[in-house]
C-alpha cells in the first residue's frame, strides 16, 4: 500500500468510527435539542471531515459537509433551533457522506455520480436559509423514517445472504428484500445465491403494496425526497461489485481492521503467558504417559499455545512506517511554512516496537524533525553560500540494536555551535559563566534539553517558545528511553532516540546465583568475562578491600552478586564477570554462574518490595518459578560505584557510534584513532598462530584466513619490537573480507569532539587530531587496507 | 495446584452483620480469622523464590497463575518463633488496596459464621507485634479467635513493624 492509500484508508477507518458517533449524536440530539455539548461534538466531528476531506481533494465531500457544518455552527450558535426537520436534513447528509465514503473505499472516488451529492447540499442549503415550508418538512421527515432503513440495508447487507435471509424469515421487513434483490440478482456470476435472491424477488415485489412500503412510495415524486431515493437507486448497482469481493473473502478497509483497548490486549497477553505456564506443566507429565492420544492432544496444545503467544504478542507490536507515513506530510508543510528546500529520506519502515511505545514516540519525534527544519536545515541560500545543495537533507531511520529501538533523525543543517548554546544558556541564566567553561562541548550542547532553553532567535510558529528538547527527554525517558545528540558545526546533526521495544517483554541474561536465578536485562549487557587461575591472579586485584579487574587497560570495579544480595563474599578460584553499564557506570558483575538469554516478560513486584533498590521487577521463568530482575543501576548505587566513577572519562564510554573512536598504541607509544564503527572485534592471536601466505602474515581465524597488516609501518611509523607471546589485532571487516589489523595495545574508546587537522596528514593518515588532550593519528582505515583487501579481490 | 473455592457456608440472611464469615487459620498455635471479603483462595504450600535484601517478614515469591506474589510469613509478621523445619506452611491469598498478597500460615481451618459474636478489643497484654496486627478478637464458645487486619497484617514496609525473628 502507497502512503497516499495509507492515508486515505486511516480517514476512512476513523470518519465511519465518527460517523457511527454521529448518527447517535443526532438522535440524541432530536431528544434534547438545546444540548450546545452535542451540537459541538457533531460540528467537530463534521469539521474534522471536511478538513480531511480538503487535504485528500475530496472536493465533493468537502462541499457536502462544508454546508452541513455551517447548519450546524448556526445551530450550534442559538441562530436556529433544532427541529426534527433540522435534524432529519442532517441525518440525510450523514447518509450521503457515508455513501460516498463507501465509494471512496472502492476505489470510485468521490466523484462517483452514483451518489447525488448535489441535491442534499440544495437540501441543506433550503434548510439554512429556513424556506421549507411544513409540508415538505413533513415530507422529509417520514421520507426520512422511510428511507433510513433502506440505506441501512443497502449498505450493510452481506448483499445475496441478506436477500436470502430476507426470503427465509417470511416477516422481515419487506423493505431488505427489496433493496437487497436488486444487487443480489445482478450479482449473477455469483452462482448460487442468484437464483434464489431472483425468486425471493417476486414475493417481495408482491409485498411492495404493504402498507411499510407506501409512505416511500407515495412520497417518490416529493422534490425533497427524491435525491435521496435517487441515491438509494443508484446506489444499489455500485454495491455489487463490492458485494462479489466480498464473497471472494476480500474485507473492506473497515472490517479488517479493529481498534481494541490496550487493556484488553493486556490482559490477553498475560492469560497467554499463564497458559504457556500450564501447557509447559502438562508436556512434562505427557512425557512419560503411555496414552498415545493424551501425548497427541499436548503436542497439539504446545504448537497452538505457541502460536498464540506469537500472535498476542505481535498484536502488540506495530511497524515504525505508521508514525514514517505521516511525515513526509509533516515535512512538506514545514518546508513550505519556513521556506525552507527539504529532500525527506526514510529507512527501516518495517522496524516494529510496541504500540504504546509507538504512540509515546510519536510527539517527540515530530517535534525533532520540525527542530531539525526550523534551526538545522538553513534556508536555500544560505545553503547555496555554505556551498551545499540547496536541498536540504532529512534523514529518519529506524533499527534494532541490541534489544533496542534507534530511531534516528538526522539532517545536513548548520549544525549546533556549543559556543552559541554556551552563549545563550549563559544569557538565559541556565548555567554560570563559571560552569560553561568547565564543561565538555558535549555536555554543552547537552544544555538544549534543560527546561526552558530555546535558541531561536525569533519564536517562529513552528518552534522556538522555549519548550521542546526538555519535553521531548522528559517523553522518552518516561516509557524508558533516552535521546542524546551528535553535531558537527556546518555539517548536520544527529539526534537519536532509543527505546526499549517492548515494555512488557525483554531479551534478558539469566544467571544463577546461591540455588537461585536472576535476570539481567540486555539493554544493561556489556560482555561476559570468565577468569581462572593465572588470569585471575594477574588480573584481579583488590584495592583497599575492594577487587578491581584489568580489562583491556581499563580499570573495572567488581561486585558480587552474593554480596550485592546480602550474602557471603565467596573466594572461588574462578571468576565469571557479567560487564553490566547502568547509565554512566560500568562495572563487573561476579556471580556464581551464566545460563542463557532468554525473552522474559517483566512483572511488577508487591508494594513490601518496591524499596529495594536491587530489582527491578520480577519474572516467571519455562519452569513456573519466580525469578528476580536485577537493577544495575540500582545495585551500582547501593554499592557507592556510580558516585566514585561518574566523573572519571573513560567510565562515560557511552554506546558506540559513528563518532567514537577506538584509540590504540602503535609504535611505541604513539597514539592512533580508528573509528569505532570500523572495528568488529579485538583478538589476540599467539605468535605461533602467525603463518604466511606469499607476503602477507596471517592466522587462521574463524574457519577462513584473516590476513594481517602491521599498522605502524603502514602508517608510516616505525614498527615496535616484536611483542614476546602475542599480538592484539583489531578485526575490520568490510562486506565479505577481514583484516586483522596489529597494534600495540588498545588504549581506550572516546567518545568526544574530534577537530582534525592538517598536521601530520600522510599516506594512511587523514591527520591528527587531539583525543583526550594528546595528539592522535586519525588512520585513514581505507587507505591502509586498501592494498590487503585488493589483493583478496 | 490445588484451588480451595471459598464457597462460604450457607449463612442464610444472617451475613449482613459486622464481622461476617471468618476464614480461620492456625499459626503457633493461635487460632486467626481474617474476613472471607478479604481472601481471594487458600492454596498448599507452593515453591518460593526467596528475596535477599527483603524485609524479614517476606519469605519469597510465588507465581499465582502468572501474577507473582509476595508470600509474608504470619509467624514473623506476628513475632512469633519460627515454623519448624519440614514443616510447610499454607497460603491464605488475601487482596489488599488492589494488590495479592500471601500469608503463610501453618494450618486452614472451616470457613465460620461469626455474625451473632460481637467483636471484643485485643487483650492489652498480648505482644505488641500480635497487637499491631490483631484488630480484634472474637471469643468464640471453646476457642478465641484473633480478628486479622488485612491492611496492616501485609503492610511491612516499616522497619520496626517487621518483628524480626525473636
Amino acid at each position: 500500500m502507497d502512503d497516499d492509500a495509507e492515508i486515505v484508508a486511516e480517514f476512512l477507518v476513523e470518519s465511519h468510527e465518527n460517523l457511527d458517533q454521529l448518527d447517535r449524536d443526532l438522535v440524541e440530539l432530536e431528544r434534547t435539542p438545546d444540548s450546545r455539548e452535542l451540537l459541538s461534538s457533531i460540528f467537530r466531528t463534521i469539521h474534522t471531515i471536511k478538513g480531511t476531506s480538503g487535504f485528500l481533494a475530496f472536493n465533493r465531500l468537502e462541499a457536502l459537509t462544508h454546508v452541513g457544518e455551517n447548519l450546524l455552527s448556526r445551530l450550534r450558535d442559538g441562530k436556529m433551533v433544532m427541529t426534527t426537520h433540522t435534524a432529519g436534513a442532517l441525518l440525510t447528509m450523514v447518509d450521503t457522506v457515508r455513501a460516498l465514503l463507501e465509494a471512496i473505499e472502492h476505489g470510485a472516488g468521490d466523484a462517483d455520480p452514483g451518489v447525488d451529492v448535489e441535491s442534499v447540499v440544495s437540501l441543506l442549503e433550503r434548510v439554512l436559509a429556513g424556506d421549507v415550508e411544513e409540508p415538505a418538512a413533513a415530507a422529509a421527515e417520514s421520507g426520512e423514517q422511510a428511507t433510513g432503513p433502506e440505506l441501512e440495508s443497502v449498505e450493510d447487507a452481506p448483499p445475496a445472504q441478506a436477500a436470502v435471509e430476507g426470503g427465509e424469515q417470511a416477516t422481515v421487513p419487506e423493505l431488505e428484500s427489496v433493496q437487497d434483490a436488486p444487487p443480489a440478482a445482478a450479482a449473477a456470476p455469483a452462482p448460487e445465491p442468484a437464483p434464489v435472491a431472483e425468486e425471493l424477488l417476486e414475493p417481495a415485489l408482491d409485498l411492495a403494496p404493504e402498507p411499510v412500503l407506501e409512505p416511500v412510495l407515495d412520497l417518490a415524486p416529493d422534490p425533497v425526497l427524491d435525491p435521496v431515493l435517487d441515491q438509494v437507486l443508484d446506489q444499489a448497482p455500485e454495491d455489487v461489485p463490492a458485494a462479489a469481493e466480498a464473497e471472494e473473502g476480500r474485507r473492506g478497509v473497515v472490517d479488517s481492521s479493529v481498534r481494541v483497548d490496550v487493556d484488553l490486549l493486556d490482559g490477553l497477553v498475560q492469560l497467554v503467558g499463564e497458559l504457556v505456564l500450564t501447557r509447559n506443566q502438562i508436556l512434562q507429565r505427557t512425557e512419560a504417559a503411555d496414552d498415545v492420544e493424551l501425548v497427541r492432544a499436548s503436542q497439539r496444545l504446545d504448537l497452538v499455545a505457541s502460536e498464540l503467544q506469537e500472535s498476542v504478542m505481535r498484536t502488540r507490536m506495530q511497524p515504525i512506517g505508521q508514525v514514517w507515513s505521516k511525515m513526509p506530510r509533516i515535512v512538506r508543510d514545514l518546508a513550505h511554512q519556513l521556506g525552507r528546500e527539504v529532500d525527506l529520506e526514510m529507512d527501516g519502515h518495517d522496524t516494529e516496537l510496541d504500540r504504546s511505545l509507538l504512540e509515546a514516540l510519536k510527539g517527540p519525534l515530530t517535534h525533532l524533525v520540525r527542530n531539525s527544519l526550523d534551526h538545522g536545515i538553513e534556508p536555500p541560500p544560505a545553503r547555496a553560500a555554505a556551498g551545499k545543495p540547496t536541498a536540504g537533507r532529512l534523514l529518519l531511520r529506524a533499527y534494532h540494536e541490541s534489544g533496542q529501538v534507534v530511531v534516528e533523525i538526522t539532517d545536513d543543517g548548520k549544525g549546533i555551535d556549543p559556543r552559541h548554546i554556551g552563549d545563550v544558556a549563559v544569557r538565559r541564566g541556565v548555567v554560570t559563566r563559571e560552569q560553561l567553561a568547565r564543561m565538555e562541548p558535549r555536555d554543552v550542547l547537552d544544555l538544549i534539553f534543560r527546561p526552558g532553553f530555546s535558541t531561536a532567535e525569533q519564536v517562529t510558529n513552528v518552534s522556538g517558545r522555549g519548550v521542546g528538547m526538555d519535553v521531548v527527554r522528559t517523553s522518552i525517558e518516561r516509557i524508558g528511553g533516552s535521546v542524546d545528540l551528535t553535531s558537527t558545526v556546518g555539517c548536520g546533526t544527529t539526534m537519536r532516540i532509543r527505546i526499549p521495544l517492548t515494555l512488557a517483554i525483554i531479551p534478558a541474561l539469566v544467571v544463577g546465583q546461591q540455588g537461585e536465578r536472576y535476570a539481567i536485562p540486555q539493554a544493561n549487557l556489556v560482555e561476559l568475562v570468565r577468569l581462572e587461575g593465572q588470569d585471575l591472579r594477574e588480573n584481579v586485584e583488590t584495592l583497599a578491600g575492594a577487587p578491581v579487574l584489568r580489562l583491556r587497560g581499563r580499570l573495572l570495579p567488581l561486585v558480587s552478586l552474593s554480596e550485592a544480595l546480602g550474602g557471603e563474599k565467596a573466594d572461588p578460584d574462578g571468576l565469571t564477570i557479567v560487564v553490566v553499564q547502568a547509565d554512566e557506570t560500568r562495572f563487573g558483575l561476579c556471580v556464581e554462574e551464566v545460563h542463557d538469554t532468554q525473552e522474559i516478560v517483566v512483572k511488577p513486584i508487591g508494594r513490601q518490595l518496591k524499596s529495594l533498590p536491587t530489582y527491578a521487577g520480577a519474572t516467571i521463568m519455562g519452569d513456573g518459578r519466580v525469578a528476580l530482575i536485577l537493577d544495575v543501576g540500582g545495585i551500582a548505587r547501593t554499592r557507592a560505584i556510580g558516585a566514585a566513577h561518574a566523573t572519571e572519562p573513560e567510565v562515560q564510554v557511552g554506546t558506540v557510534d559513528s563518532r567514537a573512536l577506538l584509540v590504540l598504541e602503535v609504535s611505541q607509544g604513539r597514539r592512533a584513532a580508528l573509528p569505532l564503527t570500523a572495528v568488529s572485534r579485538l583478538e589476540e592471536f599467539e605468535l605461533g598462530r602467525v603463518e604466511r601466505s606469499g607476503g602477507v602474515e596471517v592466522v587462521q581465524y574463524r574457519d577462513g584466513i584473516l590476513p594481517l597488516l602491521r599498522l605502524a609501518p603502514a602508517i608510516g611509523l616505525a614498527e615496535s619490537p616484536p611483542a614476546e607471546d602475542q599480538i592484539s589485532v583489531v578485526v575490520h571487516e568490510d562486506g565479505q573480507h577481514r583484516v586483522g589489523i596489529v597494534i600495540d595495545r588498545v588504549l581506550d574508546v572516546v567518545e568526544e569532539q574530534v577537530v582534525p587537522t592538517e598536521v601530520g596528514r600522510r599516506n594512511g593518515v587523514l591527520g591528527s587530531a587531539v583525543v583526550q588532550d594528546k595528539v592522535t593519528d586519525l588512520v585513514d582505515l581505507d587507505a591502509v587496507v586498501r592494498p590487503l583487501l585488493a589483493g583478496a579481490r | 495446584m490445588t484451588v480451595t473455592t471459598l464457597t462460604p457456608t450457607s449463612g442464610g440472611p444472617r451475613t449482613t452483620g459486622t464481622t461476617g464469615q471468618m476464614c480461620t487459620f492456625w499459626v503457633d498455635g493461635l487460632y486467626f480469622g481474617l474476613q472471607v471479603e478479604h481472601v481471594q483462595e487458600v492454596l498448599r504450600y507452593q515453591q518460593l523464590t526467596v528475596v535477599p535484601c527483603a524485609p524479614d517478614a517476606v519469605h519469597g515469591l510465588i507465581n499465582l497463575r502468572g501474577q507473582i506474589v509476595t508470600a509474608l510469613d504470619l509467624r514473623c509478621r506476628l513475632g512469633l518463633p519460627p515454623r519448624p523445619e519440614g514443616e510447610l506452611p499454607m497460603n491464605v491469598i488475601v487482596r489488599s488496596r488492589g494488590e495479592v498478597v500471601s500469608l503463610l500460615v501453618d494450618d486452614i481451618g472451616d470457613v465460620i459464621d461469626t455474625t451473632e459474636v460481637s467483636l471484643q478489643p485485643t487483650p492489652a497484654n498480648l505482644p505488641p507485634t500480635v497487637q499491631d496486627v490483631v484488630g480484634g478478637v472474637l471469643p468464640l464458645p471453646g476457642s478465641i479467635l484473633l480478628v486479622v487486619d488485612a491492611e496492616r497484617a501485609v503492610d511491612v514496609s516499616t522497619p520496626d513493624t517487621t518483628g524480626g525473628t525473636p
